[in-house]
This record gives structure tokens, C-alpha cells and sequence, in this order.
């Protein structure tokens, strides 16, 4: 039998964030204490080094991106990078003033977006521009022949993510891409989940604007970075914040030096790793989707089957429910669509997004793997959620009714 | 979720887990009354059935089945037990709130305790039904 190290957790949640690099942390030491100046110093030896180390920092990123360096901007993560970008570009590109009476604009989304998307394209919504979120199909993959259906005369921006953060699907991002550029629509892809796992090249996927985040790709917290693009065409923001104009004035602020050094050194693994941590990881993951398939019945892989991230796997468990799963394999840390574990007893957007029945919903798991992650672990997990599974549904009288041979779906349920 | 160590308790070493048999039978017995409450897409469905002593009036047994979060199966869990050896009134008469302080609940996991005293309500007036006894008719929740 499969052991947990003692009092330790197998971490399966790399989606929602991921341990720092060793390598990464030792480029970022010498900036708290001995190179601790700032950049925007440029009268002395301090402000000059650590200058120099943003510029790196800034050549590492656009390097992962295929862009130029001057194209990078450094904010304090993804949520950020959207609000600019999003919000940035609406108001920059609108088509009528504020109270003009007016749309200001049409911009398109998706409605499984994270809600660093969604909520900036509702506020904005509230000022005057109008939006289309897009319903996602079954497989959860936006085309762009959807986004072609949904463009009008008065669109001025579409925001779509790379790739799914939920349940790993990924976008036709290139295409969506050069869509926008043939309508000239600005466009902006949330590659939180992407960049760093999957091979980003600005030019030739058509992108005007890319959000990424430091702790998804084996970096810092509290850092990321927005890519703009400066030229064919050239995009301009309206920064959110005002300050000492730096990077551009897109995001004045004195730079979290410490925490782009490591960004950079992290974009710099990431490009060097990736074909060979991707290659390992969607073998680890399709090991763990089929074990969990081929022993247990009523088990369902959430999203296309084959167009999605190496790392991230979502399965539903018909017939129990998330948390009392998650309970069930205390040793595993994974994250459930369940509404139980959220104040909120809505369960996963997401997933009710696709069409996936709520008490599906209700009984999901998102494991997302990561460098880490050894094939040991994912057999140990497999091993807890399969015993947790069956015991679960021992005690489940939904797992008894289907078997009966009731339809749960024509049951009259009591409601609260 | 952090839960105190009864949940816990229950949850992993749940009393009382089963049936006396399947829909259909039970249908037909009429010494058992069940409770089913809850709905699949709100997370918890709770089952709950009592066998009663045609002569005393008293709950022999109590099986239960839960499809629900760690304390939807603590609370019907503590509900067996709680109805065993207990006339029908006596059943009645368990609160929510009870289960809440034994269970140390939490407040988002009051509405586990609200549905467990649902499933045992249900269960005695579905036994008080099948046998002809006035049912009580105040809506519970």
C-alpha cells in the first residue's frame, strides 16, 4: 500500500498555485538585503544593479513570450495584468464618452473566464460598455468561430484565456488571434494557466495583450506580468493608477524588484523545462484520469478529452459529494467544485457552465499536478480517492436508488 | 474545512449505515417509516429509516444513507442514534439546534442539522402514515 509521508500532504493543486523553485529563490536572496536599491534610482550603484536586474528580469519574460523586451510590463499578478488590460484597453478604445447616453464599446468574453476577467468586464458593464460572455460548449472550448458570431461593428475588445483553470481545456487562442487583427479588435488572453507550461510566441498566436502570473510558474507571489504590444499595431492602456510613471506609466509604482527577479528566473526555467516537464506530466495526468476511469463506474472527465493543459485533470464522481471526498482523502490536497467548501453553496460556475448537472458539480475534483509531482504520488491519490469513492458511496442512497433502477433526475426532491 | 473532532468522529466511523431494504420493500413494510430530504443538486440528500415496535410505539432500530458534505453525515449519523430506544414523541421532539451544540457545527453547516431533523420528521410521520395514527401536520421547516 501506497504511504503519505508523515503529516505531509500529496500536493495536487499546482493550478491554484505552485512552491517556489529552490533555483528561483536563490536569484531573488542577494535583492532583499545586499542589492537592495531601487530602480528608479539612477544616480548610484544600487539603483544601477538592480535596474540591471529588472532589465533581466523583463528579457527572461519576453523571451518565454517571443516578445520584445520593452513589451513586458510587471504588475503584482494576473488579476492585475486583467484589470489593466481589460479595463486599460476599454477605456482607451471606446467608441463614445461616459454619459454620452451611448454603448461605449462591445467587448467579448467567455463565461467560464476566471472572475479577474469577468468581474472587471461587469464593472465596466456598469459604466457603459456592453458585453457578450459567451456560453461554453459541453467541451468547454471556445472557437473562434464563436467570437465570430458575437463580433459587431462596435467591438472593441475580446478577452479570452489560454486555457482553463478549472478544468485545463484550452482555446483557440491563434486563432481568436487573427481574427481580431483581420476586424481590428484588440485582443487580450489571460494565459495564466499557459504561459510557462505551453510554448507562447506573441507574433505568430496573434496576441495584443497577455496576462501571466508569478506563482503559477514555480515563482513569487504577489508578482506577474502583462504583455503589450508595441507595434503591428500598437496598443495603447489607460493606466488604472497614477503615479511616477514607471514601466511606460502603464503601472507607476516602484518595482517589486525582488519578486520580478524571481519571475524572470521562473520564465527562464519554464522555457528551458517545458517540452520535458510537459511530456511527463500528460503522461502522469492521462495515468490518472484512466485509473480513476477504469476502477471506478460513474466517473467523468470534466472538458475536451484531449485539447487541455498537461497538469490539470477534473473529474466527477457521480453519486457523493466534493467535500465529504475531499474529507475522505485528507492526506491528498486537491481543490473540489463543490459548493461546500465555499461559503457560497453555488457550486462550480464552471462546471454548470458546460452543462455538467449540479450534483455532478457538486462532486468533483480538480487535481492539478506540477514539477514536483512525482508518479508515486499520483498513484497514492488514486489509491485514496478510489477507497474514498467506494466508501462514500456505501453510505450514499443515491448510489442505492441508481442501482434500484430509479431515475434520480424524475425523483421529486424536497428543496430548500 | 476545519471541523471538531465529533464531526470527525462520525464522518469517519459513521453508526448506523444502511437500510432495511430496498425502496421498493420498505414501501411495503410497515414497521419501517423513511425519511428521504434533501435534493442531488442543493449537495445533500439524507435517507433515514426508523423500525418501529407496533406494540410500544418505541424506534428499535435507525439506518441511515447520506449523500452530503462531512457534516450532513455527521448529523444523520448522531440522528440514528439519537432515535433508537425512543417512542415516536420522543423522536419528534429532537431539535436542530441540539445537533448543532452536540456536533459543535459550524455556522454555513447550520442547514445540515435543519435537514436531519427534516429526515427525521419525515421518517415517523411516514411510519405514523403507513399505520393510520394522526400525522403531525405543523410544516417543519
Amino acid at each position: 500500500m501506497a504511504v503519505a509521508p508523515a503529516n505531509q500532504s500529496i500536493y495536487l493543486d499546482n493550478a491554484a498555485t505552485t512552491p517556489c523553485d529552490p533555483r528561483v529563490v536563490e536569484a531573488m536572496l542577494p535583492y532583499f538585503t545586499e542589492k537592495f536599491g531601487n530602480p528608479g534610482s539612477r544616480n548610484h550603484r544600487y539603483g544601477w544593479e538592480s535596474e540591471e536586474a529588472v532589465d533581466q528580469a523583463r528579457e527572461q519574460v519576453a523571451a518565454l513570450l517571443g516578445a520584445n523586451e520593452k513589451e513586458v510590463i510587471f504588475t503584482s499578478g494576473a488579476t492585475e495584468s486583467n484589470n489593466l488590460a481589460i479595463k486599460g484597453a476599454a477605456y482607451m478604445y471606446e467608441k463614445a464618452p461616459a454619459g454620452a447616453g451611448r454603448c461605449r464599446g462591445h467587448i467579448i468574453t467567455g463565461a467560464i473566464e476566471h472572475k479577474a476577467v469577468l468581474d472587471p468586464c461587469k464593472r465596466l458593464q456598469k459604466e457603459g460598455f456592453e458585453v457578450t460572455f459567451l456560453d461554453a460548449p459541453p467541451d468547454g472550448i471556445f472557437t473562434a468561430e464563436m467570437v465570430r458570431s458575437a463580433i459587431r461593428e462596435d467591438t472593441i475588445l475580446v478577452s479570452m484565456m489560454w486555457a482553463n483553470n478549472e478544468i485545463g481545456t484550452i482555446n483557440e487562442v491563434p486563432r481568436i488571434g487573427a481574427l481580431c487583427h483581420e476586424r481590428e479588435i484588440v485582443f487580450h488572453t489571460d494565459a495564466t494557466q499557459w504561459a510557462g507550461k505551453m510554448p507562447v510566441n506573441v507574433e505568430k498566436d496573434c496576441i495584443d495583450l497577455l496576462s501571466m502570473s508569478g506563482h503559477k510558474i514555480y515563482g513569487p507571489k504577489g508578482v506577474g506580468a502583462l504583455y503589450v504590444r508595441r507595434r503591428k499595431p500598437r496598443i495603447r492602456l489607460q493606466a488604472l493608477v497614477d503615479g511616477g510613471g514607471q514601466e511606460r506609466g502603464f503601472r507607476p509604482g516602484t518595482l517589486n524588484v525582488t519578486g520580478i527577479v524571481g519571475l524572470g528566473k521562473a520564465a527562464e526555467l519554464c522555457r528551458a523545462e517545458m517540452d520535458a516537464d510537459g511530456a511527463r506530466l500528460v503522461k502522469l495526468r492521462r495515468t490518472l484520469e484512466d485509473s480513476l476511469v477504469t476502477q471506478l463506474d460513474h466517473c467523468a472527465i470534466n472538458g475536451h478529452r484531449e485539447k487541455r493543459l498537461p497538469h490539470i485533470a477534473n473529474v466527477s464522481f457521480g453519486f457523493v459529494e466534493g467535500e465529504s471526498l475531499m474529507m475522505a482523502c485528507k492526506e491528498l490536497a486537491v481543490s473540489s467544485g463543490s459548493a461546500c467548501t465555499s461559503a457560497s453553496l453555488e457550486p462550480s460556475y464552471v462546471l454548470k457552465g458546460l452543462g455538467v448537472g449540479d450534483e455532478l458539480a457538486h462532486s468533483s475534483l480538480r487535481m492539478s499536478l506540477g514539477r514536483f509531482t512525482r508518479e508515486s504520488d499520483v498513484a497514492f491519490a488514486v489509491e485514496k480517492i478510489v477507497g474514498a469513492v467506494r466508501k462514500l458511496r456505501e453510505l450514499s442512497p443515491l448510489y442505492d436508488m441508481h442501482n434500484e433502477g430509479i431515475d434520480l433526475s424524475k425523483v421529486e426532491w424536497g428543496h430548500h | 474545512m476545519a471541523y471538531g473532532p465529533k464531526i470527525i468522529d462520525h464522518y469517519e466511523n459513521p453508526r448506523n449505515v444502511g437500510t432495511f431494504g430496498t425502496q421498493a420493500e420498505i414501501k411495503t413494510r410497515k414497521d419501517v417509516g423513511v425519511g428521504l430530504v434533501g435534493a442531488p443538486e442543493c449537495g445533500d440528500v439524507m435517507q433515514l429509516q426508523i423500525k418501529v415496535n407496533p406494540g410500544t410505539g418505541v424506534i428499535e432500530d435507525a439506518k441511515f444513507k447520506c449523500f452530503g458534505c462531512g457534516s450532513a453525515i455527521a448529523s444523520s449519523s448522531l440522528a440514528t442514534e439519537w432515535l433508537k430506544g425512543r417512542t415516536l414523541d420522543d423522536g419528534m421532539a429532537i431539535k436542530n439546534t441540539q445537533i448543532v451544540e452536540e456536533l459543535s457545527l459550524p455556522p454555513v453547516k447550520i442547514h445540515c442539522s435543519v435537514l436531519a431533523e427534516d429526515a427525521i420528521r419525515a421518517a415517523i410521520n411516514d411510519y405514523k402514515a403507513k399505520n393510520g395514527l394522526p400525522v403531525a401536520q405543523e410544516a417543519a421547516h
